[in-house]
């Protein structure tokens, strides 16, 4: 099987070409098969590799397998080759990607059933797959910027779907752009680490690192350039802005890419480049308190925001934050392992959302829904699960890697514990405000709506009771050792992060009992914040007031998204406008047009006086040639 | 045949530029104020030969007979330009009715 490594990109190709070119050819049952098919082939491959993977590390070895297809860039001393690099930390990333992509194909059969675009969203779906397990196989930095511009791409066409609502391009259009000024950090990093190690091979680069004193320059450089990428992907402060408006694509993608994998692409990159990171410390503690602003600020919007996928899109936000927070003090596998549940309850919450917007008729303004307990028990049920997954209460998978991740938080510096705690509590009252509003009291939505009111179909639920059984085992596989765990995930991940671990000056340890007191507080603050929301929406029904009603300053605050977008515009976009306002119709009007039509009139002015000269007259032609020849005959007088 | 070549050199070149030269302004002269086409290129025809004189002149003075082999170029372009020159007079005076070179003004802007 580790000959035919590359066969799990090239078959999501092969469904995007197919499925492209035949999108109005072929049958929606087939493109649907189709699609889905190359991702579950893809999913059994990585399945198999996996197996492998594991089995070498049961033997006591690194667990890597490497593919080298062919030399792609051959210059001088320069080489870059086109190769593939499979070890613990993407063997579980191909299995998150394929899997959870192969669950979200077989939903968009049932979302997307009545769209006009089928075949184009799936073709995109297959390309999305196939840039994502590029970014995650690829054995140098070059191969992982091909994937990581490859998603942004995807992401772009797949959030402007429905290109027709000018808004929707819009958001496509902010996302692409915002994505871009996280790419040119990307690419100066991979010039810089070309620069500096002759390589862009992990396994040399990261040799090479060795030989650098901890927060050399260079290091510092080339790290601080990853992180700039990493805010652009993975949504955090400041380029994080995109990604709530990023929920105007459907919501398969939402889950796909703006959820479980595209966003934590860049907390890959970071774990991959480990060793790098360790070695600037000014970096990690950048990203620490990057992470933990992030982690709040998306917390304290989601609050009051009305939308359905809005708040999931800033609680993905926030969880994001989490994640850097976990890479930040040091807790690779922690972060890596949030990003493993993540991936399981925010798909989950993504396509129950979807299921309950499908029941709705597409609305998705929580005010206007209320009591679906009845009508979609399922989706009731899942996104429950994956409530109280996200919220961390125990023993669901959202308790244990968050709390791995503020465990290891505490032991950095017990600030940034107590505003991960602080974020954790917002997560949870934000979250069954969300479920309370949608599922609790009574319908509120118009009476065409109730009518039409819908469990969604087969396609649409069994994916949901997947990733709901997923969302409640996944802590199982990082269980912590003060609970009788065997850290199975961090043994696994440990040749990854074993070179970067060995850098880390003082590694921290906390004594058990902290760890008690710790997950403790945390579930006790969430289960009151649980208690809260309850009180707040079941049991005095509050529903949140129109746009228009006053409301008090923090509030407000959350409600404009702490005018982040305002802000961005008027710092940013608005004197870009004005400068290419002030270029396109001043220096190009009248500048560049006035210099190229100022020449042309130049010669129609010019012709039109000396074409006088031709009045037809013999004598004057002939008095002209005389006077002519004269001058000459002067000149040359003169000039003797 | 020896004394007229003497008699010849014993005119003074000054003589013969002189003498060219008043020919020569009296063509351009002539080019210049007259209307009629045929006196026009007559005076052309004077320039012409004021030139062929004075091409000769210099000939026998510097002992050079190239000069002379000019001269016969010159004669023998000038015959092929009045020959292309009347024809053109005669169409113009065909459809015309005139050689009035003033008549010939409808090449202009």
């Amino acid at each position: 099987m580790s000959e035919l490594i590359w066969l799990i990109p090239l078959l999501p190709l092969i469904g995007f070409i197919v499925n492209g070119l035949g999108r109005n050819a072929f049958s929606k049952g087939m493109i649907g098969a189709l699609g889905s098919a190359v991702v579950l082939i893809s999913f059994i491959c990585s399945c198999i590799l996996f197996s492998e993977v594991y089995q070498s590390r049961q033997a006591g070895q690194a667990g890597v397998i490497e593919q080298h297809l062919f030399d792609w860039i051959s210059v001088g001393h320069l080489k870059i080759s086109l190769s593939f690099l499979v070890d613990p930390l993407s063997a579980i990333m191909l299995l998150i990607v394929t899997g959870i992509g192969f669950l979200i194909h077989i939903y968009s059969i049932g979302y997307m059933h009545h769209d006009s675009g089928f075949g184009k969203f799936f073709a995109y779906l297959n390309l999305f797959i196939f840039f994502m397990l590029l970014l995650v196989l690829g054995s140098n930095y070059l191969v992982m910027f091909i994937g990581w511009e490859g998603v942004g791409l995807c992401s772009y066409l797949l959030i402007g779907f429905w290109y027709k609502n000018t808004s929707y391009a819009n958001a496509a259009k902010k996302a692409f752009v915002m994505n871009r000024i996280g790419d040119l950090g990307f690419l100066l990093a991979v010039f810089l680490i070309l620069g500096t190690f002759g390589s862009l091979e992990f396994s040399t680069v990261f040799a090479g690192a060795k030989n650098f004193a901890v927060g050399d320059i260079a290091v510092v450089s080339i790290t601080i350039l990853l992180f700039i990428a990493a805010t652009g992907k993975s949504a955090q402060i400041p380029l994080f802005t995109w990604l709530p408006d990023a929920m105007a694509g459907p919501t398969p993608v939402s889950a796909l890419i703006h959820a479980a994998t595209m966003v934590t692409a860049g907390i890959y990159m970071i774990a991959r480049s480990n060793v790098l990171f360790v070695l600037s410390p000014i970096t990690l503690q950048l990203i620490s308190i990057i992470a933990i602003c992030t982690a709040l600020l998306a917390a304290a919007i989601a609050i009051t925001q009305n939308d359905i996928k809005k708040v999931l899109a800033y609680s993905t936000v926030s969880q994001l934050g989490y994640m850097f927070l976990g890479l930040g003090v040091g807790a690779f596998t922690g972060a890596f392992f949030h990003v493993l549940t993540h991936a399981f309850f925010k798909a989950l919450l993504f396509l129950g959302a979807g299921s309950v917007i499908h029941g709705m008729s597409n609305e998705q303004d929580m005010r206007k829904m209320g009591g679906l307990k009845k009508a979609m028990p399922i989706t009731y049920v899942t996104m429950l699960i994956g409530t109280i997954a996200i919220a961390g209460i125990p023993p669901f998978s959202g308790f244990f890697s968050k709390d791995e991740i503020l465990a290891n938080a505490f032991a950095a510096n017990p600030l940034l514990w107590g505003f991960g705690f602080l974020g954790a509590l917002m997560t949870a009252f934000y979250m069954f405000r969300m479920l309370f509003m949608t599922f609790s009291g009574s319908f509120r939505g118009t009476d065409e709506q109730k009518h039409h009111l819908h469990e969604s179909p087969k396609s649409m639920t069994i994916p949901l009771m997947v990733l709901a059984v997923l969302s409640v085992i996944g802590g199982a596989i990082n269980l912590p050792g003060a609970l009788g765990g065997n850290h199975w995930l961090e043994n696994f991940l440990a040749p990854v992060f074993a070179e970067g671990k060995a850098l880390i000056p003082a590694a921290h340890y906390l004594e058990h009992s902290t760890e008690y007191m710790l997950m403790a507080v945390s579930v006790v603050g969430v289960l009151i914040m649980v208690g809260l929301a309850y009180n707040v929406y079941v049991k005095r029904k509050q529903i949140p007031a129109g746009d228009e009603a006053p409301r008090g300053f923090l509030a407000n605050l959350s409600y404009h998204k702490f005018y982040v977008d305002e802000l961005y515009d008027a710092v940013v976009v608005r004197p870009i406008n004005w400068l290419s306002t002030f270029f396109g119709q001043v220096v190009d009007q009248r500048g560049i047009d006035g210099i190229v039509n100022g020449a042309g009139k130049a010669t129609f002015d010019t012709g039109k006086v000396l074409r006088l000269l031709q009045n037809g007259n013999v004598g004057f032609y002939l008095l002209m040639m005389v006077i002519g020849v004269i001058a000459i005959f002067v000149y040359g007088f003169l000039s003797l | 045949m020896e004394t007229v070549v003497q008699q010849l050199q014993g005119v003074s070149i000054n003589h013969y530029l002189i003498f060219c030269t008043i020919i020569f302004a009296i063509g351009v002269i002539g080019v210049l104020i007259r209307r009629n086409v045929i006196i026009i290129m007559m005076s052309i025809e004077l320039m012409l030969n004021a030139v062929n004189l004075l091409l000769a002149a210099f000939s026998v003075q510097h002992g050079d007979s190239s000069g002379q082999v000019f001269v016969f170029f010159i004669m023998a372009l000038a015959a092929a330009e009045v020959a292309v020159g009347l024809a053109i007079i005669i169409m113009v005076y065909r459809n015309t009715k005139s050689v009035d070179i003033d008549s010939l003004n409808k090449l202009r802007w």
